[in-house]
């Protein structure tokens, strides 16, 4: 890690740590946005980590990586990953971003519909989209728009957007957008970026959101195992517990390889190979651990007093987000088989 | 509990030259007919493709050069290895050597010793097999009875070794032995030793595996006389050098790669535009492959930088293993093997298949590794 990446990954850790509880996630699911958490997100600079010391046309996901693996952990109730990605975004394209959280919407959703229209010189945007990340609370709303044959990168102010809230199974909050003809700020996307930079860079962030609430969740599973004793010891004791422990920590070994050397690699390039893997290795962890610390949890990990479900409800909501498994597993399965049986282990090894 | 290390590593632009010198190597040999017999780091037994690779100096690569070693990073040798193993290349002949018995050497053995084995083991001329199983004996390896008693110049051993493979091409066996009481630990008393298996009152006997093919032996020992010079290390030392190069053992590529071979020919058979059900499928496979390299890269990096990454290294191994087990499983189901045209993956199949078992047994089992992961964890 480079010394800015270690700077802002020890700041996130301690900011998260200090102002993230159950007390907050409770009032953020019941509809209340945090904004003292926000404040001291905005503050910490963490909204701009994708730009930090980022040369060209790639993000700084390094830094990016650090912050999120650490917002992921904590499971803070804030739309920092789109944010993050929408200021970077909007940074290259030369336009001045809202204060505040934002959020991104990639249309890549069925039902999903956004236009555009020329009018009185300027644009107006009009359609539907459905279930967007962090949508609720956002201050402005980036898409990516075909118009003409090109692709052209769309901010919509906050006071534009008519939302209708809609509850995630994380209890993130998500809302469907009504859009009829609001003025929109349209610029051209930057050259070398695809159309899907959106949806790329969300799958992206929910990797290493996944790989950080993984990793609290096999810390929350394992402590719990060394404290509850049933039969005159620790439950962690008995080696089927043992057992299904050491395949929680597999998972979430493998989330967290995938989701940093993707990071590392959209670092450097588009990397649409290491991220399509890495969303799909991480959501198929995400599903296996949940389950895992679940059952070793028993009853209580079930009440909604336990912090647990915080971070799994997390995960099978972030699971979906982006392309769920079966998404990417179809674009990598198209690519090997385009890539034919003698180009697979260069597909794979040559980085 | 201790937190999980798995960082990014990056090979740069010598590995990528590197990596384009063994492939074009391969061509060759492809053309030359020496990878006819494709099969894993165990049961792929050549002593010509060994020689051809010792000749471009790609065995012992990272041992120091006044004993025939090349003296290139861990790294490079990584990138060799997974190179070959990709493509199924017949490397059992020197692998335990390269791999195990020659770093054991290096870290323990007299000077003596390393000038005698390591010069013949990089010329590919010179191959060991591992010693270790007994029949009371598997994966509570404490608890070896196999003796090695005190004798004029020497020890003698007595006992019997089981699950050797290829001792009965190799021409050393590193076996470990009770010198004396096992204490409180268990652990006392053991000791490795360098056996010549040409030696007067050794027997090596095939035992055939599930797929009738002849890849591990007994090896019984009748007072086999094996000189004072020939002890590895300390006597009593035995179990403390044995785990000390279980991170390298345990997640180097071999621990996925020996399906490789068998997804690339799925693929090929799949043909350019397989219908959804197939792309899931292969895609899925594809995904974890690539994430169990990514973490195996990271162990190796950090093996190169001199952390020793047990907990890590045990976690590839059986999650890698899990991954080669289950590609068979998926991939009979999705691409059809009796399809025309696909003998070639039909043939890998059911060779994987067959093997399949053995991937969670052979260097530790499935449940001894999690107990690992579980120690790693604070649990045990
Ligand atoms: C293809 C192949 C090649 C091999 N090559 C070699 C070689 O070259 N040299 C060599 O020395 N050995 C070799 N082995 C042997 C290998 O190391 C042993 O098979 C392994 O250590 C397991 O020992 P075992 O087979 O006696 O099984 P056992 O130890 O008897 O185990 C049987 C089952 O019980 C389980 N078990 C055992 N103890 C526990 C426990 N404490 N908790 C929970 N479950 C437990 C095991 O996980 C396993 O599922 C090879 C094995 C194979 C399959």
């Amino acid at each position: 890690m480079s010394e800015i990446t270690t700077l802002i990954a020890e700041s996130a850790a301690r900011l998260f740590a200090g102002e993230v509880d159950k007390p907050l996630l409770d009032a953020a699911e019941a509809g209340t946005f945090p904004t003292a958490l926000w404040t001291a997100v905005a503050a910490a600079g963490l909204p701009d980590a994708l730009c930090l010391e980022s040369e060209g046309l790639w993000p700084n996901w390094e830094a990016g990586a650090a912050v999120l693996v650490e917002a992921g952990r904590a499971a803070a109730p804030v739309p920092l990953a789109e944010t993050m990605i929408a200021r970077w975004l909007l940074a290259h394209a030369g336009v001045h971003p809202p204060d505040g959280p934002l959020s991104i919407a990639p249309t890549r959703r069925q039902g999903d519909a956004l236009t555009l229209a020329a009018a009185g010189g300027g644009w107006t945007a009009s359609g539907r989209l459905l279930e967007v990340a962090g949508a609720w609370h956002a201050a402005g709303l980036v898409s990516v728009v075909a118009a003409g044959g090109d692709a052209h990168l769309v901010l919509l102010a906050g006071e534009d957007l008519e939302r209708v809230r809609r509850a995630a199974l994380s209890g993130e909050a998500h809302a469907d957008l009504l859009l009829s003809g609001r003025r929109a700020m349209v610029a051209p996307l930057p050259a070398g970026l695809g159309a899907d930079v959106l949806w790329r860079a969300g799958a992206l962030a929910r990797s290493l959101q996944m790989a950080g609430a993984l990793q609290r969740v096999l810390a929350i599973a394992t402590g719990y195992a060394q404290e509850r004793v049933q039969f005159g010891r620790p439950i962690g004791k008995f080696q089927a517990v043992q057992q299904a422990l050491a395949r929680l920590a597999q998972e979430t070994a493998a989330a967290q390889a995938a989701a940093i050397s993707a990071a590392r690699a959209a670092s450097q390039g588009e990397a649409r190979f290491a991220v399509a893997a890495a969303k799909l290795r991480t959501g198929e962890a995400a599903g296996i651990a949940a389950g895992i610390a679940h059952q070793v949890l028993g009853a209580i990990g079930f009440t909604h007093e336990h912090v647990l479900h915080h971070l799994t409800r997390r995960l099978w909501t972030w699971r979906e987000e982006f392309g769920r498994e079966s998404d990417w597993a179809r674009s990598l399965g198209a690519l090997a088989a385009a890539t034919g049986g003698d180009g697979l282990w260069p597909l794979l090894a040559d980085d | 509990m201790q937190a999980l290390r798995f960082e990014a590593v990056e090979l740069g632009q010598d590995a990528a030259r590197l990596r384009a010198e063994v492939r074009a190597f391969l061509v060759e040999q492809v053309a030359a007919g020496a990878l006819d017999a494709r099969g894993d780091f165990v049961s792929g037994f050549s002593a010509a493709f060994s020689g051809a690779l010792a000749a471009r100096g790609w065995i012992g690569m990272t041992w120091p050069k006044r004993y025939g070693g090349a003296e290139r990073s861990a790294l490079e040798r990584y990138v060799v290895i997974e190179e070959l193993l990709a493509v199924g290349a017949p490397v059992a002949a020197h692998w335990i050597a390269d791999r195990q018995s020659g770093p054991l050497l290096l870290r323990f053995g007299t000077e003596e010793q390393r000038q005698t084995f390591l010069p013949p083991v990089t010329r590919g001329t010179c191959f060991f097999c591992i010693g270790m199983s007994e029949p009371d004996s598997g994966s509570d390896l404490a608890s070896v009875r196999t003796r090695a008693d005190p004798v004029a110049g020497g020890f003698a051993i007595t006992g019997r070794k089981v699950w050797t493979s290829n001792a009965h091409r190799s021409h050393f066996m590193v076996a470990l032995a009770r010198t004396g009481a096992a204490g409180e630990d268990r652990r006392g008393g053991l000791s490795q030793f360098i056996v010549d298996l040409t030696s007067p009152g050794l027997t090596i006997r095939p035992i055939l595996n599930l797929a009738g093919r002849h890849e591990f032996n007994e090896v019984t020992f009748d007072a086999v006389f094996v000189p004072e010079a020939r002890v590895v290390g300390k006597i009593g030392d035995g179990w403390k050098q044995v785990t000390s190069e279980l991170a390298h053992e345990r997640s180097g590529p071999e621990r996925f790669l020996s399906v490789m071979h068998l997804l690339a020919l799925a693929v090929a058979a799949a043909g350019r535009a397989p219908d959804a059900r197939v792309r899931v499928a292969i895609g899925r496979l594809v995904a974890h492959l690539w994430t169990l390299r990514r973490m195996s890269l990271s162990v190796a990096g950090m093996l190169h930088s001199g952390s020793v990454p047990e907990l890590e290294a045990t976690i590839v191994k059986d999650l890698g293993n899990l991954f080669e087990q289950e590609a068979p499983e998926h991939l009979r189901l999705v691409v059809d093997p009796d399809a025309p045209g696909a003998s070639a993956y039909r043939q890998a199949l059911e060779d994987v298949i067959l093997d399949a078992p053995s991937y969670s047994l052979r260097g530790g089992t499935r449940e001894i590794l999690r107990g690992i992961i579980a120690r790693g964890l604070g649990l045990r």
